[in-house]
């Protein structure tokens, strides 16, 4: 009760005549109470609704990128509306959910839906059934604040941004504040109810020299510099959400989603070798003879900024001396073998393990039988690549923790592991009920280090 | 005198104390500079506590530091348009031929994008059959040598200045052999064994009349040539045939190291050296020598005697043999008996034995062709159906040579792969000669001694870069195809005579038209390409197998006579070559430099080897029978210096004494001492690994006026210089006294076939007998069982045929990226070799049996390393693998220190260069570090490097990883394939590169295995410290000599069994 109560004490020194003010704090407790509970409660509230709100506003990107994105902006009107300032547009609360459950059902019923689908003829919104309540809400409060990804070669070292340690940084202060003004206010309190009851006591120790305080200050910061050493040094040379900018703007999501291009198509080696590998230009150019001109849904940059297909085509034909006017590659006039010109394009590399790991692509396609998106991400969905995956040890360990090895002993299982002669016993008398990466070797260290 | 069964130096023979602390004291520390701290603590020491502190400070400043600069941006580059048959990635394979003067072995270029980064043995040559030697292990590196020339040079005053196209320089010949007034030009090169490049040379002299080509040989077979001229019309060497040999007798040919073509002979003699258990039969070798060479020691029988009575010794078996020869007398009784055996055993087994001869004298020659004839070799294990043309240079055209360049009768001199500047005996004869030559063009590759005295230079490609073919023997081709485009501007020296000879063509066409009319087609050539040898298809016939030459005596009476005038000196020196520098033309690569030689395991440097006899007398140092003296000579690096003087030349150097060599011998390699006339720019020009090791002993090349003569009398007195420091690696990595190996003779192995391993099964039994338990691997431990549920890799080593030629310790650090460390740090037992080949000496001291051991890590299933690594670094697979794990290592060395094999190795210093501080190996140079590590971290040598193994930093243990790259590559394959026989015999890099086949590699769980079939045989299979029940998965099998001796002192070995428990108990406190 003290506690609560002293709120104002703090401005107070401790003075010989004290009475008067004593007893207009006594008086006023209660009024003073209910003006702190509520300051609480609203610090709670704000500190628990932004950091609840921001983690859904997480899952929110990832949805938003992977099911809108293609369509819509947040902020710019793209093949649908740009899509902030949504519940002010809209006629009711319910009726976004309505409308991305099934568009086709509310333009017929819906005079606010018909309106929009006349605007953005011939586009039509695309129903999403399978999207819950949550993560629509999710996706609606990402796309009213959304949070930038910071490239990552900004921010070395660092903890990412996007995370919570701001805020829990903030609620943590404010309540070390409060709990030290309370201290205080104790502290204070005591001293005049002992001098009232004539027990003596000395001068309370100023806070900056108390020692309590000063342990506690010290083994904060010991641990929260511990946390975000340790953090960072974690995070060093991992570059989760790497997308650097590319010498030209290749969209994955033109080529692998739109045209359904198949990936090995381009990276073949990944069946083959270690390196997936990128398409030499020629590759490039036995569609893009014929392919001149973007002629599909606009593209745009991250920043917003539209991206001119047909000029990053143009690009293609400058890197592989090719000229499109006369429809022929350049003559090889310097007697260097390529047309003149002609040279490779330096891609900037996404995907960087260090050179202790050994990573076989073949091994995870041809004999994993993984998909790309495994690790790379919604590849398909991606305008320009970024990483999608930590590429971590532990991210690699966890898989091959959980993924199941192709050991059927019928004839479609892989019959190179009929040598595992015990483990194909064990399936059989069920000791065992599948066989894992790790089971056959698959977290030892010279699998990947050597 | 202790009865040590074996032993690998006299501190180990006389067991002195100071020996054994050296032993213990694994990493030497007191070598390093921490020295000064002294035992006092590190508060006390030299280095205060202020100094610590500022590294301290410094290295936490420095980590941060490099720890927050941005991760680089990397590219990815693809091509412009991608080759068909290149997948970046994944390796190619493209048969070629290893080519370095006359020596030829077919081989297949492992090529990874783009550069080629290994040899392996073509094993369709029936030739060399898929074998290699050290120095064609070591050959890629050569590639990457910086001191290649870059480009064509011509010289400007003392200084060369480069000459900007290949058609100025050609203007620039033509301009200048025009001027030549008729004056003879000469092209002089090493033996050229290539069809198609002989008839361009025919060409090219045809166009110059008066010109003529010389061949010449550094280390030369002129007298065999000269022999066979006399003996069977041919000048010419024939083929040997080893595997048909029941008794080989070598009169000091070193034929599985460096005579006449050791890569084939070694897979021949391994045939018959091979035991099996239901059949046990071995050929016998009996070898007479004056040095310990790596091929004496492996021969059954060894008599040792003075260089000069080599003539005596073949004569005698003539007599012995039936000749018409009156046999001199020999004093040595031991000689004249194993005369007297030899004889008998050659006797007995007519037809089928082989007796060869390293000597280059004429007569000695014509001697040993009658003893051949007498023992009716000629047409069994001598085939003149085809010749051998590994050497092909008669010493008489050099020296006439040089002569007539000194009368300036010679107008030009066109040289390639030779390099007479430093080779020729009388090398100032030569350079003044040089001198006198209007015209003299170098097309070797570097700037060598020869090459800078060369008025033009127009280096021609390394033969992983090139064309061409060789023709090792008559019949048997083989092909070169480039592997990587040139890296300079280099032309192929048969295109210069071509252009010069006024044919437009270049060699490359010139070739494939060559062989596609040959081959009567593209197509048949295109084949044969791929499979890089030609033998019997197309208009070729196939050599005979077996064919006789007609044999002329003629000669032999005088031959005798002459033999009878053959001088002895008090002290005689004998030359020989070492199979890594070999003649010195391969000076300059880091990995043969730090190959440590078979027998003296001395790397960096050649010496004079003398017996513990010489030293006693001319040393005054008794290193077997005094502890002290042992100790004196043995504890230190430095050895006492030799004064040596054949015909007035002199060389100083350190003395290394090895038992088993004639006790008036001296034996000093060749190859060693290379160096620039200019020695400010000796680094650059000659190189960085070839500068300061060794001297040149090719001026103790004396003549008899036919021959060059690689031995004579010297006079020998102990020398005024300072002990000079030898790396020898001999010792680093002792095992105690525990018992390593087994052997036995062929007598007592047929007699009763349990007693070999005896020792070992009754350790066993003892350990399970009270117990009641049977199962060793199971049931001798406290250990679980742990099951290796699909593969088990395992490897066998067999013993019998290990010759100690060290292809598997080069063709190791080729695959697995193993740092140089240069002499500095070998001393300071920092050697980095995954795969040492440790060497035992056993028996009578005079003349001891040598055994070779290969020891690498022995990856046990109950690893001892293991268990104390602290952030478990090290630890086990579930397919057998003692895994090592560089970027978890922090380097406590618990695990060295607790590895009963000694086999890991410590990154003490940066031998690799971290690419977070530049240059910081270049302080170290000098103290520390030689300047060839500089050198192997040239951005230009590190494109040899293996892409698929980590390159190890400072401060982490490393060891053989059973080659995991191979194994993961083979699982991979297997399981594309979906065929579990693809992992069954798994060919790792020591295995592949054995020219005797002697390690196989494979599942063990597959009972098809390679390895599994050798270790059924268990009379012979076991384990090296098998008592510490570690479990290793390397097994040996036994050695098994043919001789009638009995191996390792028998007698004494029953009383030395329990010596290794006595001292196991003794020291068990100072562990």
């Amino acid at each position: 009760m003290l506690i609560v109560c002293g709120f104002p004490v703090l401005f107070l020194q401790p003075s010989k005549d004290i009475s008067p003010l004593l007893s207009l704090i006594t008086t006023d407790m209660s009024r003073y109470r209910k003006i702190i509970n509520k300051l609480f409660a609203s610090f709670l509230f704000i500190a628990v609704f932004s950091i609840n709100n921001n983690a859904r506003a997480q899952d929110g990107e990832a949805l938003f990128k992977s099911k809108c994105a293609s369509c819509h902006k947040v902020d710019k009107d793209f093949t649908g509306p740009a899509l902030q300032g949504w519940s002010s547009r809209i006629p009711s609360p319910d009726w976004i959910y309505k409308w991305i459950a099934s568009p086709a059902k509310m333009i017929a019923t819906d005079p606010y839906a018909k309106q929009l689908a006349d605007k953005w003829k011939p586009s039509v919104m695309t129903a999403f059934p399978e999207l819950k309540k949550e993560e629509i809400d999710a996706i609606l409060a990402f796309v009213d604040a959304p949070v930038k990804t910071p490239p990552p070669g900004e921010t070395p070292g660092g903890a990412p941004a996007n995370d919570n340690s701001l805020w829990y940084g903030i609620l943590t202060l404010v309540l070390a504040l409060v709990a030290f003004i309370l201290l205080q206010v104790n502290s204070n309190l005591r001293k005049l109810s002992d001098d009232k009851e004539g027990v003596f006591r000395g001068e309370p120790v100023p806070f900056y020299r108390n020692k309590t305080y000063l342990m506690t200050g010290i083994l904060l910061l010991f641990t929260m510099s511990g946390y975000f050493f340790v953090n960072g040094a974690i995070g060093l040379g991992r570059h989760k959400n790497y997308q650097p900018e590319q010498p030209i703007y290749y969209s994955h999501k033109v080529h692998a989603g739109v045209n359904q291009i198949s990936c090995l198509y381009c990276h073949g080696s990944a069946q083959d070798s270690k390196h997936a590998g990128i398409p030499s230009v020629n590759v490039c150019m036995n569609c893009h003879m014929a392919i001149k001109e973007y002629g599909g849904d606009k593209i745009f940059k991250e920043d917003g900024t539209e991206v001119n297909g047909t000029e990053e085509i143009q690009k293609l034909y400058k890197y592989a001396g090719w000229n499109p006017a006369t429809a022929k590659y350049n003559p090889d006039n310097n007697g260097d073998g390529t047309p003149d010109g002609a040279k490779p394009i330096e891609w900037v590399k996404i995907h960087n393990l260090p050179d202790h790991v050994y990573f076989n692509h073949s091994q995870h396609v041809k004999v994993g039988k993984q998909q790309c998106q495994t690790c790379h991400g919604n590849i398909q969905e991606m305008p320009e690549v970024y990483q999608a995956s930590e590429l971590s040890m532990g991210w690699c360990i966890n898989c091959h923790r959980e993924t199941k090895v192709d050991f059927n002993s019928d004839s479609t299982g892989n019959k190179f592991y009929s040598i595992y002669e015990k483990f194909h016993k064990d399936l059989k008398n069920n000791k065992m009920d599948s066989v894992t990466v790790e089971h056959i070797g698959g977290t030892e260290c010279q699998k990947c280090h050597y | 005198m202790s009865n040590k069964k074996y032993w690998q130096n006299f501190g180990d023979l006389t067991d002195s104390e100071r020996f054994q602390q050296a032993a213990q004291n694994e990493f030497q520390e007191e070598l390093l500079p921490l020295a000064e701290l002294d035992g006092k603590g590190i508060l006390d020491a030299a280095t205060p506590r202020r100094d610590f502190l500022k590294y301290l400070g410094f290295s936490t400043a420095a980590a941060a530091l490099a720890a927050s600069c941005n991760t680089p941006v990397k590219k990815s580059v693809p091509y412009l348009n991608r080759p068909d048959d290149v997948t970046p990635g994944i390796a190619n394979y493209y048969a070629s031929t290893y080519v370095n003067g006359g020596d030829a072995i077919a081989v297949v270029v492992k090529q990874r994008d783009g550069r080629p980064i290994k040899i392996e043995g073509n094993e369709l040559s029936s030739v060399t059959k898929g074998g290699t030697s050290a120095q064609s292990q070591a050959s890629v590196l050569d590639l990457y040598d910086p001191t290649r020339l870059r480009h064509p040079l011509q010289k400007n005053g003392s200084d060369y200045k480069e000459v900007t196209s290949f058609e100025v320089f050609d203007k620039m010949i033509a301009t200048a052999v025009a001027g030549l007034g008729g004056k003879s030009i000469v092209l002089l090169t090493a033996t050229v064994n290539s069809p198609s490049t002989l008839q361009v040379i025919s060409e090219f002299l045809a166009k110059y009349p008066g010109s003529r080509h010389v061949q010449y040989d550094a280390v030369s077979s002129s007298g065999m040539l000269l022999a066979n001229e006399l003996s069977y019309g041919k000048k010419a060497l024939p083929s040997y045939h080893f595997d048909k040999a029941k008794t080989i007798v070598s009169l000091g040919a070193d034929f599985l190291g460096t005579w006449v073509s050791p890569t084939e002979f070694s897979k021949q003699y391994a045939e018959n050296r091979k035991v099996k258990s239901n059949k046990p039969e071995l050929s016998r070798h009996i070898h007479f020598e004056s040095m310990m060479s790596m091929t004496g020691s492996n021969a059954d029988d060894r008599y040792t005697h003075k260089p000069s009575q080599t003539g005596a010794i073949a004569l005698a078996l003539l007599a012995k043999l039936g000749g018409a020869v009156t046999a001199p007398a020999i004093a040595d009784k031991k000689l004249q008996a194993g005369i007297d055996k030899t004889a008998a055993v050659l006797n007995a087994t007519k037809g089928s034995a082989l007796v060869v001869c390293g000597s280059n004298d004429v007569n000695i020659q014509v001697v040993v062709n009658a003893i051949n004839e007498a023992i009716g070799a000629n047409g069994t294990t001598i085939n003149w159906g085809s010749t051998t043309n590994s050497r092909k240079g008669i010493d008489a055209e050099m020296v006439q040579l040089v002569n007539e360049m000194n009368t300036g009768t010679v107008g030009g001199l066109f040289i390639y792969d030779c390099n007479p500047a430093y080779s020729f005996t009388d090398s100032k004869k030569f350079i003044d000669g040089l001198a006198k030559v209007p015209v003299s063009v170098s097309f070797n590759g570097t700037m060598d001694e020869t090459t800078e005295q060369c008025k033009y230079v127009l280096p021609s490609h390394h033969w992983l870069e090139s064309w061409g073919d060789a023709e090792p023997k008559t019949g048997f081709v083989s092909l070169l195809q480039p592997a990587i485009n040139p890296l300079f501007k280099t032309r192929p020296y048969q295109t210069s005579l071509l252009k010069w000879a006024g044919n437009p063509s270049d060699y490359e066409t010139y070739y494939k038209t060559y062989w596609a009319t040959k081959l009567g087609s593209v197509a048949n050539w295109d084949k044969a390409l791929q499979d890089g040898v030609i033998e019997g298809t197309g208009t070729l016939t196939l050599a005979p197998l077996v064919s006789s030459g007609a044999y002329n005596g003629g000669a032999l009476t005088a031959a005798a006579a002459k033999i009878a005038t053959i001088k002895s000196g008090t002290y005689e020196v004998v030359l020989y070559e070492k199979i890594s520098i070999g003649n010195g033309a391969q000076a300059n690569n880091p990995w043969l430099q730090e190959v440590p030689d078979p027998i003296t395991k001395v790397t960096w440097d050649n010496y004079a080897m003398v017996s513990p006899g010489f030293a006693k007398t001319l040393l005054n140092l008794n290193v077997a029978g005094n502890q002290r003296e042992a100790d004196n000579y043995e504890v230190h690096p430095e050895k006492p210096m030799l004064k040596i003087t054949v015909n007035g030349r002199v060389l100083e150097l350190p003395a290394l004494i090895i038992p088993g060599l004639d006790n008036s011998t001296v034996a000093i390699a060749v190859g060693y001492g290379r160096t620039s006339a200019n020695k400010d720019l000796a680094l650059e020009r000659t190189g960085r690994a070839a500068v300061g090791a060794g001297q040149n002993a090719y001026p103790f090349v004396t003549s008899d006026g036919t021959t060059f003569l690689y031995s004579a009398a010297a006079a020998v007195e102990k020398s005024a210089l300072a002990a000079y420091p030898l790396a020898q690696t001999q010792v680093h990595g002792f095992t105690e006294d525990r018992p390593v190996i087994y052997e036995t003779n062929l007598a007592s192995y047929i007699a009763n076939p349990k007693a070999m391993l005896a020792e070992a099964t009754h350790e066993r039994e003892v350990v399970l007998m009270p117990h009641g338990k049977t199962d060793y691997v199971k049931d001798a431990t406290i250990y679980p069982d742990f099951v290796k549920p699909g593969i088990k890799w395992g490897m066998s080593i067999d013993l019998n045929t290990c010759t100690g030629c060290s292809a598997c310790v080069v063709a190791c650090t080729a695959e697995n990226n193993v740092s140089v460390v240069g002499k500095i740090q070998v001393q300071r037992a920092h050697e980095m070799h995954w795969l040492r080949i440790d060497r035992y000496f056993t028996g009578d001291l005079e003349n001891p049996d040598v055994v070779f051991q290969p020891m690498l890590c022995q990856h046990c299933d109950n690893a001892p390393c293991e268990n104390v690594c602290p952030v478990a670094a090290t630890n086990h697979s579930s397919e057998g693998l003692n895994q090592m794990t560089y970027n978890r290592c922090i380097g406590t060395r618990y695990c060295a220190n607790n590895c009963p094999y000694k086999v890991r190795r410590f990154n003490w210093l940066d031998y690799n260069g971290s690419d977070s501080f530049a240059d910081n190996q270049k302080p170290l140079v000098g103290t520390d570090m030689n300047e060839v590590v500089l050198q192997m971290n040239d951005d230009l040598t590190r494109m040899v490097l293996n892409p698929d193994v980590t390159v190890r930093g400072r401060g982490v243990i490393e060891k053989c990883s059973f080659c995991v790259q191979r194994l993961q590559e083979s699982k991979l394959d297997a399981k594309k394939a979906q065929d579990p026989s693809l992992v069954r015999n798994v060919k790792v890099a020591c295995s592949q590169a054995c020219p005797s086949d002697c390690i196989s590699f494979g599942n063990v769980n597959d009972p098809e295995s390679e390895v599994s079939k050798a270790r059924k045989d268990a009379t012979r299979n076991f384990y090296v410290l098998e008592q510490l029940h570690v479990l290793p998965n390397v097994s040996y099998l036994a050695k098994i000599r043919n001789t009638d001796r009995q191996i390792g002192h028998e007698e004494e070995m029953h009383e030395g069994v329990p010596t290794p428990e006595v001292k196991e108990a003794e020291h068990a406190p100072a562990h």
